[in-house]
């Protein structure tokens, strides 16, 4: 017999009946009475000082409502907007990146916005875009805030003698010994690996509605990954006290981390307030483009000293994170948890660096400075077990980490189904057996993600009819509403469809963490475990005297709570709900479940692809592609799948063919879906799953992080492929046709 | 102008170079047909004239005056799922939902056309498109499974 009658289903999603049928609710649908519509005003220089602004014009035009620009934000009396962080930042005094806006417009019709926006008179002085990472990072270069020093953002550094800086961030851990460790091998090699920006790629481009309200507060219609933190950004962006912000979920139409950001709602909340009209904002995908923070871009460099028996000794490595325009989101602090923690490495040190240019600037992506880390790091394992000659899966079983062992930063590492993995997908290729055919080759890659955990609540209503209903606050972004309904079924011992699940606003939503660093349901759950152990308990006692057994000998099951010793003595959940509410009741049954910051549960994938290169065009055809996944257990595998699918395929497209395309100023050269490509139906195939269930020792029934941890060994997966097919290594993505035929004709002329 | 949606006529305001999808979206309020680039390249506008997949958001109202226009809130039909849309529920294949209705209509239109297909053909026919969530397996078995369903 199955361990759980609902846990581990492949059931199909709660919200897929509205979606197929058109009558989900995304931001871009709401439509209030009176509504005004906004429109940003973008700087056509990547580097340029203010020198006038002049709003007029924009303000005299026939219906005009408002014309907002920086000095007009409550929040920056407050706090400089360097640290308002995750938000749209009106440029103060200066642009630093191409399309930052500079001034807000709402008006009667989006064409009258529109054409404000082109009455707005803005002089600038151009300055010389800092356009490169390395460059940015020299000392004599100018610095592109005069009041940000390195781990010392707007604010007055430790170090007295300390100068401003592009390096926002810097980060370095050190353990053991790396002149020793490097002494110590036969073997060592160095390469440095880039990688371009890339966008999410999400199908819905940022919109959102606000309301001003009566009393003074502001309604928000938004796809936000964070509910309660994007009402803590927009009061913040205000100068409100954060509820005095109420943030209404809407289905969210994918964000993969690129929705924490809100470059709409808080200019929205802004213009209401100052129109007393609701306003919509509504961005095109080429401004989702220009302005829609996409994942940085990377230079990594990896020494790697081994044994001849292949045994790693030293690693040192670097990874520096082009931060673009702003010191938005510091991609060095998870480089710390999750570079080379898989692997057993006696002396290492690792440094991490974000670093300021006049670029586009960039915020979180599925498993945000991982897919970058690892490129290099698994592009570098493979060179390393070539140049050893040993099987590149068995050397890294050889070197894998295990429990207890001390992580690079300093962690001990939990129980992760490194082995496990490895081991799966070993079988895996054994039965598939080699790959045979020209041109042809398999590239195998890890990759590893670490996990965040924040802190989440969730209540829980039995109602008269024994039904179930779950109020949780936080936006489905991964099918989380499935998951954790399946959960209160199991609990409950109740059918899913008698399990309804509720997305509050945060006005009465419990709280809840962002959805991001794949900890939803992995924390989520034991919020709602704990409320649905909590309203059991309650049921318990109301079922106690009517069975007429002791608490500790019910079970539920099948709608009913029954004696263990009896199956005959039994009572419906209904039964019970109506009894709470009369004399011998203690009111209605409402569970409440609440968790703070779990230990995370580190998950990792390990990818095999077979592709085939066409030496005359240099087109990568992918043959087949297999990802074995620690998942701890699969509460739905179908969502899983889909996860795990969909990771590979963002994963593909960042290694052949995604990436951002600047002039020699720093503008964004490819806006549209035509020449900012992604992967089609055409582009890839059929992804074989492989869910391994190593149970982890804190998440409910042995859950761990799931959704980042399948795109994070994609890109070296790829790289290590074509190796094998074309004997050509790929340092720099995206390994374009262009690029992968040029490297093939370097290598006819060797 | 007079415009045919879902089956039912409705006299439209909005000039005749006014977008199909804007239309939909803003003059009749059917929400269900989304706009994901305006260019014509994502396929999340998709709706069906005269039974072809178009990208709404490149159609103007005046070309088609006159002509059966099936959205996403059409697609079921006196409240019965439409097979491909049963499929899509039962094969995972909607994650975001986003790209789902144009999805859903362009299958539609496919397999009106070829109602049996192979993966290669389906992988074709909905190239026009995109879904970031999904990488296009599930919703290539739903659309294979809805024309196994249809052929009964």
């Amino acid at each position: 017999m199955a361990k759980y009658s609902v846990v581990g289903k492949r059931l199909p999603r709660i919200d897929a009946l509205s979606k197929v049928t058109g009558a989900a609710i995304y931001s871009g649908d709401v439509t209030l009475p009176d509504m005004l519509y906004g429109k940003i005003c973008r700087s056509p220089y990547s580097h340029a000082l203010i020198r006038r602004l002049d709003v007029s014009k924009a303000r005299a035009l026939e219906g005009v409502k408002a014309v907002i620009t920086a000095d007009d934000v409550p929040g920056y009396k407050n706090r400089s907007p360097l640290l308002l962080v995750e938000m749209a930042h009106l440029a103060q005094e200066k642009v630093t990146y191409e399309s930052q806006p500079v001034a807000v417009v709402a008006a009667t019709s989006p064409e009258i916005a529109e054409k404000a926006v082109g009455l707005i008179k803005v002089e600038y002085e151009e300055l010389p875009p800092v356009l490169d990472v390395l460059e940015a990072m020299k000392p004599e270069t100018p610095p592109i805030y005069p009041n940000l020093y390195t781990n010392f953002i707007a604010r007055p550094p430790t170090d007295k003698d300390s100068k401003p800086s592009n390096i926002a961030y810097h980060m370095v851990v050190n353990r053991g010994d790396l002149e020793t460790g490097f002494r110590e091998a036969d073997l060592i090699l160095e390469n440095t690996f880039r990688t371009q920006p890339v966008h999410h790629g999400y199908l819905e481009p940022f919109a959102a509605v606000a309301k001003a309200e009566a009393n003074g507060r502001v309604t928000v219609w938004t796809q936000s990954q964070g509910a309660f933190s994007a009402r803590g950004m927009i009061a913040e962006f205000l100068g409100l006290p954060p509820t005095r912000v109420n943030l209404v979920p809407v289905e969210i139409g994918g964000a993969f981390g690129g929705k924490s950001f809100l470059p709409l709602a808080p200019l929205c909340a802004l213009l209401a307030m100052k129109t007393k009209h609701p306003v919509r904002m509504e961005m095109s995908r080429e401004e989702v483009l220009r302005d829609g923070r996409p994942a940085p871009g990377s230079v990594s460099t990896i020494k790697i000293g081994v044994t001849k028996k292949g045994y790693i000794t030293a690693v040192s490595a670097t990874f520096i994170y082009d931060a673009g325009g702003f010191p938005e989101m510091s991609h060095t602090m998870f480089v710390r948890g999750n570079t080379f923690s898989q692997y057993k490495i006696p002396n290492i040190k690792v440094e991490a660096l974000d670093v300021l240019t006049n670029k586009i600037p960039v915020t979180y992506y599925r498993a945000p400075s991982t897919p970058q880390s690892h490129f290099a790091i698994e592009s570098q394992m493979d060179l390393v077990a070539r140049a050893l000659g040993m099987d590149p899966l068995q050397f890294r079983i050889q070197n894998t980490a295990v429990e207890g062992d001390i992580t690079p930063s300093g962690e001990t590492l939990p129980k992760v189904g490194f082995k496990e993995t490895l081991e799966r997908m070993a079988e895996y290729l054994n039965q598939k057996g080699s790959l045979k055919g020209k041109n042809r080759g398999r590239g195998l890659a890890c990759g590893f993600w670490h996990g965040a955990a924040g802190s989440w609540g969730a209540y829980v209503n039995v109602n008269i009819d024994g039904s179930i209903t779950l109020v949780i606050g936080v936006t489905d972004v991964s099918g989380s509403r499935t998951s954790v309904a399946q959960i209160v079924a199991e609990e409950f011992g109740v059918p899913m469809e008698s399990v309804s699940v509720v997305v509050g606003d945060t006005d009465t939503a419990p709280w809840a963490s962002p959805s991001v660093g794949s900890q939803t349901i992995y924390s989520l759950s034991h919020a709602v475990y704990r409320a649905c152990q909590d309203a059991k308990d309650q049921l318990l006692r109301l079922a106690s005297p009517r069975l007429g057994v002791p608490t500790s000998e019910i079970f539920f099951a099948n709608g009913h709570a029954t004696a263990k010793t009896n199956p005959t003595k039994s009572i419906p959940l209904t039964a019970l709900a109506r009894s709470s509410l009369g004399f011998r009741g203690e009111g209605p049954v409402v569970g409440r479940g609440s968790i703070a910051a779990l230990p995370p549960a580190p998950s990792v994938a390990v990818h095999a692809v077979d592709v085939e290169v066409d030496k005359e065009t240099g087109k990568v055809k992918i043959l087949s592609y297999a990802v074995a996944q620690d998942v701890g257990l699969a509460i739905n595998p179908l969502s899983i799948e889909g996860q795990i699918q969909g990771a590979v395929t963002q994963g593909i497209g960042w290694a052949l063919m995604e990436g951002y395309v600047f002039d020699d100023r720093g503008k964004v050269q490819n806006t549209t879906f035509l020449d900012y490509r992604m992967p089609t139906a055409t582009d890839v195939p059929m992804i074989d799953t492989m869910l391994v269930e190593v149970s982890s020792t804190t998440g409910i029934y042995g859950l761990r992080h799931v959704g980042e941890p399948p795109i994070v060994g994609t890109l070296a997966a790829l790289a290590n492929a074509i190796h094998s097919a074309t004997g050509v290594r790929l340092k720099t993505l995206p390994m374009t046709p262009e690029a992968i035929l040029k490297g093939i004709q370097e290598q006819g002329k060797q | 102008m007079k415009i045919i949606v879902n089956g039912r006529e409705y006299e439209v305001a909005s000039g005749p170079a006014t977008t199909l999808l804007d239309v939909l979206r803003y003059e009749l309020r059917l929400t269900g047909t989304k706009e994901g680039c305006s260019t014509g390249s994502c396929g999340s506008c998709t709706v069906l004239v005269d039974g072809k997949a178009v990208n709404s958001c490149l159609v103007l109202i005046g070309e088609v005056e006159g002509k059966e226009i099936t959205t996403i809130e059409g697609l079921s039909q006196q409240g019965k799922l439409h097979p491909l849309q049963q499929a899509f529920m039962n094969e995972g294949a909607v994650q975001c939902g986003f790209c789902t209705p144009g999805v859903l209509l362009t299958a539609k239109s496919f397999l009106d056309s070829n109602p049996h297909p192979t993966e290669s053909q389906i992988r074709q026919a909905i190239a026009g498109n995109l879904c970031r969530c999904t990488g296009y397996d599930k919703i290539v078995r739903a659309i294979m499974s809805a024309a196994d369903y249809q052929r009964g």
